[in-house]
């Protein structure tokens, strides 16, 4: 009994971590069957099933054929999207901030539309656009349906950075001999930084693995969302695991200098 | 950039900002000479701080231009005007550290080498050890102090200061007046100090422009001011004033003689700012802790020549220093008398029959047409945090 109750006790002291490390397990399983696959050697062609450890795929990462060509092509779409996306929201974000015009209200609600448009009407009724406007289907199309996509999640992100940035900075700035260019350089831009880099991060990781969208206005071109798509139904190579580990960990790698940066700082501060 | 002989002289003339329909501050001539320290004093919403950023070029004057010594800057954005600013709520970088925020007039100067006075200005305000924190890493009153040295480092002619102690306790800000205070007799710049606060203006300014509804209501010195102010809200906003209406009953030399529920009143006509036509109104006015209380029974022992009232203590309270009394009387109903605990009269009780009487030259005049109650009340809540 005495033994029950303590396991009982153990159990409530520990409740928030266990039901972390849960959460985190459900939150990494999938990461983790992909990276373990990225290291079999399939029978077929199909890597759905374990054979045994080999380190091929990862030899020879692009020893598909189309696989680095579509994933290169994946990269720098998302590339130009952030770009895009990054500059034309941070604009929005300060001119919707800052600025009283006529048909604010009505801008600030309509920035959220492809958020809440149902992506494969979205991409069919862009699909339709750029047949109607006959442009031909390819990158660029791809590029200014991502650019649109991501806009208003840049928008989202760099608005409420903007919105809680005290307004009185700017002008102990000016009154300190900064002008408008340096003010924006030297106080604003710094300041509301964090809420852009999220955005961009944001437009980053969305344009990359879009698949919808981007497949109604690719044309005949092939990103890797859509080579991993295709490839599916004949089959799957390793190298796809290869590739998506290789993405994670770069993710992770990225996390974590940011954290140790972040960390250091804080401790000289302190110190 | 340094400060010359009238180089620091703000002069505003007919300056006056209004916003659609609503006026923050009516046309306004202001000189606030070289090397003084001047206080604009008033309720929140009374114009002061739209003034103050008129100065400091971050509020566009509807009218009116503003000089600093003979150079006009009415049209010069703020970082063309030699004038810092420091802020209500200190507006430190948050971004840069406390180095970096003070050198950040410098840098954008132009000016290379900022390492020795930067540092020099940190020793000044006492936070030479805190260079390389960041602002939300200090405390009010250090950031109070950043927000100073980021400022003066620049050695503008005018230092503009909005509020600035609003948001330190009471004994830290008893502490900055005194610090401020130092700094503006070491420096000798000429500070504008926009403040809610009566006494933080009285303690701390050679000069204060009492503000109300975008005008000014009175400038003078503290002391002038406190005896002698020309209007109900500057009686009432600056310490408590008893004020009483009256009716000019005759002239006597440089005294007016007047009435007052039944009793005679004199003011020296030189402290009347009222038009003194014989039966015209007059509000008579005098200071609480003017006024000597005396029990009924001893009346006779009053000297003569004094102005005196008779009353029934409605409450008293015992503060320390001194006791407070609220008399009823029949020319006001709610008399205020302060008077030093140095010989106490324990008859004097609520309840108790009492002569109230005050040297006439205490006695100050206003004109009978203004609101009695102006300005009571609007600096205490906040004033007494």
């Amino acid at each position: 009994m005495a033994f029950v109750n303590s396991i009982g006790r153990w159990l409530k002291s520990h409740f928030v971590v266990i039901a972390g490390l849960f959460t985190l397990g459900y939150l990494l399983l999938p990461n983790v069957v992909v990276t373990v696959f990225s290291f079999n050697k399939p029978k077929g062609r199909f890597n759905y099933a374990w054979q045994q450890f080999s380190t091929d795929a990862w030899r020879d990462p692009c020893g598909v054929a189309d696989l680095c060509g579509s994933l290169s092509l994946s990269l720098r779409i998302a590339f130009w999207a952030t770009i895009g996306a990054t500059v034309l929201g941070t604009m929005i974000a300060f001119a919707l901030v800052r600025y009283r015009f006529r048909a604010r209200g009505a801008v600030n609600s309509l920035i959220f539309l492809p958020m809440a448009m149902p992506e494969v009407v979205m991409a069919a009724s862009l699909l339709t656009l750029f047949l109607n406007l006959g442009a031909q289907l390819g990158f660029w199309t791809i590029l200014i349906a991502h650019v649109m996509f991501c806009l208003s999640f840049v928008v989202v992100a760099v608005k409420a950075r903007v919105m809680s940035m005290d307004p009185r900075l700017e002008e102990a700035a000016r009154d300190l001999y900064a002008g408008p260019v340096q003010t924006f350089v030297r106080v604003t831009l710094p300041i509301v930084a964090p809420g852009i880099a999220a955005g961009a991060l944001l437009a980053f990781a969305l344009s990359f693995d879009d698949f919808i969208i981007t497949n109604f206005t690719a044309g005949s071109t092939v990103t890797f969302p859509m080579f991993v798509w295709g490839s599916a139904q004949r089959g799957t190579p390793v190298q796809i695991n290869v590739i998506g580990t290789a993405m994670f960990l770069i993710a992770v790698l990225f996390v974590l200098t940011g954290m140790v940066i972040g960390n250091r700082r804080n401790r000289q501060k302190s110190a | 950039m340094t400060s010359t002989d009238h180089g620091g002289d703000v002069r505003l003339s007919g300056i006056s900002k209004t916003y659609g329909s609503f006026t923050a501050v009516h046309p306004l001539d202001l000189t606030v000479p070289q090397g003084s320290f001047f206080a604009l004093l008033g309720a929140s919403g009374c114009g002061k701080t739209t003034t103050l950023r008129m100065i400091a070029g971050l509020e566009e004057p509807s009218s009116g231009t503003v000089f600093l010594g003979d150079q006009e800057v009415t049209n010069l954005p703020p970082y063309k005007r030699p004038v810092n600013t420091v802020f209500q709520s200190y507006a430190l970088f948050p971004h840069l550290d406390i180095f970096e925020n003070v050198a950040f007039g410098l840098r954008r100067r132009g000016i290379k080498s900022v390492k020795k006075q930067v540092e020099d200005m940190l020793e000044l305000v006492q936070l030479g050890e805190q260079a390389r924190k960041k602002p939300h890493q200090l405390s009010g009153g250090q950031q109070q102090r950043v927000a100073v040295a980021r400022a003066l480092i620049n050695t503008p002619r005018v230092l503009l200061l909005d509020e600035p102690l609003g948001a330190l306790d009471l004994k830290l800000r008893r502490q900055m007046q005194l610090e401020l205070k130092r700094i503006q007799t070491e420096v000798g710049i000429t500070f504008v100090h926009v403040t809610h606060d009566q006494e933080e203006a009285m303690t701390m300014a050679d000069t204060v422009a009492v503000m109300n509804a975008g005008r000014v209501e009175q400038l003078g010195s503290p002391a002038d001011l406190y005896e002698n102010p020309h209007t109900t809200f500057v009686a009432n906003f600056l310490g408590t004033s008893n004020l009483i209406e009256a009716e000019v009953d005759a002239r006597s030399g440089d005294e007016i003689v007047l009435r007052a529920g039944g009793g005679k009143l004199l003011l020296p006509e030189a402290r009347c700012s009222a038009p003194t036509r014989t039966g015209g109104k007059v509000l008579v006015g005098v200071r609480p802790e003017k006024i000597s209380l005396t029990h009924a029974d001893d009346a006779g022992d009053i000297p003569a020549g004094r102005n005196r009232i008779t009353g029934k203590i409605a409450a008293t309270s015992f503060i320390g220093v001194s006791t407070q009394y609220v008399i009823d009387s029949p020319v006001c109903p709610e008399f205020e008398v302060y008077v030093q605990n140095i010989d106490r009269d324990a008859r004097l009780a609520p309840g108790a029959e009492v002569v109230l009487h005050w040297n006439p030259a205490h006695t100050f005049g206003l004109d009978a047409d203004q609101d009695i109650e102006a300005g009571v009340g609007t600096v205490d809540e906040e004033a007494a945090v």
